[in-house]
């Protein structure tokens, strides 16, 4: 993609930076075609499957959403228009387009200004099968103080497009749980603006359903802003789970720190991670550290895992990337079988360890419980699997 | 009581290129209360023999046995060797993400011991053995070896050393990359551990430094896979005088 619409556009409004890694922003469908696969954006990603979520004209409907929301929080329903001005920036992939474009319902959060939420403001979501599409705007007051949950459950054909904006000097500690059951799938794209001096860190957990396939994207709107992006997932065979993180360095002296974990067992378990960090010719001044990690944990798994970092300026303070991928450590196992720790057991806190430096920070702590007792069950998995080998 | 009987030991490394021989017929008897200093140029196979004994996956034993009170080693797995009385401690400590010092530790005793350890004396065991190394009772929430100093893994390896109580130790150049005072307090560590009286100690060193503080039983030469000279601490003195050249040479023209 090289041109650049006249649509909302943080990136568009400062320069232009022409990549394949990162689609101009679209409102209109016609700027989305259905993909072959073939393209940059989906040539990982089970198109076929996703067939449902790239249709625009098949039926839909919402999800039931509870949700817990403490007073002075508002949640309206929006239309489309009001949704778009309110919105980060606009779709850049065809299932969140769609999802703007024909979801039943839009909703507008908004955390007021100055605020403080000790208890976390949750929004469940559960689908009963059959398409379903949301748009959810979140606006965060500046200097107010909150976390704020959505977890997806049940089985649902599901396109989300959601926004959160972060005013200045806001902290928000977002948790995004994707729990859903088998015959699920799941599509779309987040996009977070870290205001001026604002402090957003988002948990990213996909723990089930066949195809899930997240496009998150994160920019500021000013200088200052920190953002600590963290992400989980437990991939069996023949599931494919699927982040794609942007962060767009749009504005000096900002920070991003993004660490992905995962761990795919089974035949068919396919993880893909691609992280792209764009560092503009204005972010002068920028830290940066994007990291993925993926553990096979058994043979017949995949992981693709794929940084990039785009720097446009030479005067930055920090900026790296790593990737790693494969088996259970020797020198770990080694290490802790030299000290009488049996070979489970040894995996065990391997894979604990593994995933403990992730699930610490969620600050939620039923989420980290659940968190942990899924590390369990899959442990308990990787058990049975090798006791019947 | 606690004898480590090593008697003709051959071991390959295992490489990308296949397996390489590097122990070419080790014979030692470490007896109860002894402490036999293994001294040796780099790549001579101190290590190796630490690792092969220990049961590294990258090392295999070809000929040769190594008992400890009579227990074939080699019958064991890594973990099995460490409940039958073995300690290694490493030259590289590795980091494990993750796990806390302290949980790392009771995991271990708990498997030692068959039972988990009492709560309330457990804790001061390890807020001593931390203390007795120097080590601050913060690293007991540190995840395990990860972010710590050179030092600070050594004396972590000679913690847990105190801690394990293990029937026989292989140390293995603990010595190495510590200043001096991380020297002392390492080595009082052993000779702590060495007190009992019941332990047998293989101490692999590169240098003399550490026999100032630990005194040896024996000390051996080992070059090219194998024990070239035995003696006491003179053999020590005299590598401290003259290094391992006339060792070496000779190797070579074997």
């Amino acid at each position: 993609m090289t041109t650049v619409t006249d649509a909302p556009n943080v990136a568009g409004a400062i320069e232009s930076v022409e990549s394949h890694l990162h689609p101009t922003p679209s409102w209109d469908l016609a700027d989305h075609p259905v993909p072959t696969g073939r393209e940059e954006i989906w040539r990982f990603s089970p198109v076929k499957k996703l067939k449902q979520l790239l249709d625009a004209d098949a039926e839909g409907g919402s999800l039931d959403w509870e949700s817990d929301v403490p007073e002075g929080v508002v949640v309206t329903s929006i239309g489309v228009e009001e949704a778009q001005a309110l919105a980060a920036e606009a779709p850049v992939d065809r299932v969140s387009a769609i999802a703007a474009k024909n979801a039943v319902q839009r909703t507008h959060i908004d955390i007021p200004a100055d605020a403080v939420y000790d208890e976390p403001i949750v929004f469940t979501g559960r689908g009963s099968g059959g398409i379903a599409r949301d748009h959810y705007v979140v606006t965060v007051g500046a200097n107010a103080k909150a976390t704020l949950i959505f977890r997806w459950e049940g089985t649902a054909s599901y396109a989300e497009k959601s926004d959160f904006v972060v005013g200045d000097g806001a902290e928000l500690n977002l948790v995004t749980v994707q729990d859903w059951d088998e015959g699920s799938i799941h599509g779309g794209q987040r996009s977070v603006v870290v205001g001026r001096d604002a402090h957003v860190k988002t948990v990213t957990a996909s723990l089930g359903g066949d195809v899930v396939r997240l496009q998150e994207n994160m920019s500021y709107g000013g200088p200052g802003g920190e953002l600590e992006s963290y992400g989980v997932y437990f991939v069996d065979g023949p599931q494919h789970v699927q982040h794609r993180l942007f962060v767009d360095h749009n504005e000096p002296h900002t920070k991003s720190d993004v660490d992905y974990r995962g761990a795919l067992q089974g035949k068919g378990a396919h993880a893909v991670w691609i992280g792209d960090v764009l560092i503009r010719k204005v972010a002068e001044s920028i830290a940066t550290f994007e990291s993925n990690k993926n553990l096979l944990l058994t043979e017949g798994c995949q992981a693709d895992s794929v940084p990039n970092l785009e720097i446009e300026t030479g005067e930055i303070e920090d900026a790296g990337h790593a990737s790693s991928t494969g088996r259970f450590d020797e020198e770990q196992l080694f290490y802790l079988r030299s000290r009488g720790i049996s070979e489970k057991e040894a995996r065990r806190l391997v894979v604990h360890g593994f995933f403990w430096e992730i699930i610490r920070r969620i600050d939620v702590e039923d989420i980290e419980q659940k968190l942990l007792a899924r590390v369990e069950e899959e442990l308990e998995l990787l058990e049975q699997t090798q006791a019947e080998a | 009581m606690s004898t480590l009987v090593i008697n003709d030991l051959h071991a390959n490394v295992l490489t990308s290129d296949g397996p390489k021989e590097i122990l070419k017929g080790v014979t030692l008897t470490i007896n109860p209360g002894e402490i036999h200093a293994l001294m040796g140029p780099n790549g001579s196979g101190k290590s190796t023999l630490a690792y092969a004994i220990a049961g590294h996956p990258k090392y295999e034993i070809t000929s040769g046995t190594v008992t400890l009170d009579g227990v074939d080693l080699q019958e064991l797995t890594v973990d099995e060797r460490a409940k039958a009385g073995l300690y290694l401690a490493m030259q590289y400590p590795v980091e494990v993400p993750g796990v806390s010092v302290s949980n790392f530790l009771r995991t271990a005793k708990t498997a030692l011991d068959g039972e988990a350890p009492k709560v309330r004396t457990w804790v001061k065991d390890v807020q001593a053995a931390l203390e007795n190394l120097q080590l601050d009772k913060s690293f007991s929430g540190r995840s395990v070896n990860e972010g710590f100093s050179g030092g600070e893994k050594k004396r972590h390896e000679i913690a847990q050393l105190q801690l394990l109580n293990p029937k026989a130790a292989i140390l293995d150049e603990t010595d190495s990359g510590l200043d001096i005072d991380a020297l002392k307090i390492v080595a009082d560590g052993v000779n702590e551990y060495a007190s009992a009286g019941d332990k047998a100690i293989v101490l692999i060193t590169h240098y003399t430094r550490i026999l100032r503080y630990i005194e040896p039983t024996y000390v051996h030469v080992f070059v090219d896979g194998k024990i070239a000279e035995s003696g006491g601490r003179e053999l020590a003195d005299k590598l401290e005088a003259q290094g391992y050249e006339q060792y070496i040479t000779a190797a070579a023209n074997a």
